[in-house]
């Protein structure tokens, strides 16, 4: 199976997918840990792929979405975005919005404090 | 070869002439940039944000990954 094939398996099987430098319980890196961070607070269930692992991970998925950076959140098998977007939507509202048009579970009040914290 | 905000802001400027750009950064390694540009219009954050990145590929993205270090805004003019 090539890299990108598994990627594609990965992002069909599991509704959000967290493409990451290290893994949701030891991040390596501040701006995976970030987005890591946030979903893990959000209580949101997802998958994550340490590029650091396999160096084929780490260029295949730059490869298949067309994005030079990590990390990289997929919904659904849909891109969301890096690091910098994923919080922009949080602090919007736009992820909650994402994830229940999506029907992935999350905790509101979690979402809130967020927003409220970087007000 | 470090790269610096200037660098960053001509880089952008080639592929957005018309743009508003901003680039904050002096430590040669972690840069913050904005792009208020017309044709994100309509654009969703991260088609604005690839036609940014396809403006630097090849040119930040070292082997350290310089692009990793780049915080980037983008937005169409109010």
């Amino acid at each position: 199976m090539t890299a990108t094939d598994q990627i594609r398996d990965t992002v069909a099987k599991n509704d959000v997918v967290l493409f990451m430098k290290g893994t949701k319980m030891m991040p390596q890196c501040g701006f995976s840990s970030r987005v890591a961070g946030v979903l893990n607070y959000m209580g949101v269930e997802f998958a994550d792929v340490n590029v650091l692992a396999d160096p084929e991970i780490r260029q295949g998925i730059k490869d298949f979405s067309d994005w030079p950076t990590i990390p990289q959140l997929y919904v659904k098998g849909e891109f969301v975005g890096g690091c910098d977007i994923v919080t922009e939507m949080t602090l919007s509202g736009e992820l909650d919005a994402l994830f229940e048009s999506k029907g992935v579970t999350f905790d509101k009040d979690a979402a809130n404090k967020i927003r409220e914290a970087n007000g | 070869m470090a790269i610096d905000a200037a660098t960053i802001e001509s880089l952008i400027r080639q592929a957005f002439p018309k743009a508003k750009i901003s680039v904050q950064g002096d430590d040669g390694q972690h840069f913050a940039a904005e792009v208020v540009d017309e044709s994100f219009r309509g654009q969703n954050r991260v088609q604005q944000q690839r036609a940014v990145y396809s403006a630097l590929k090849g040119k930040m993205d070292g082997a350290h990954g310089e692009l990793h270090a780049l915080a980037l805004t983008t937005r169409a003019p109010d």
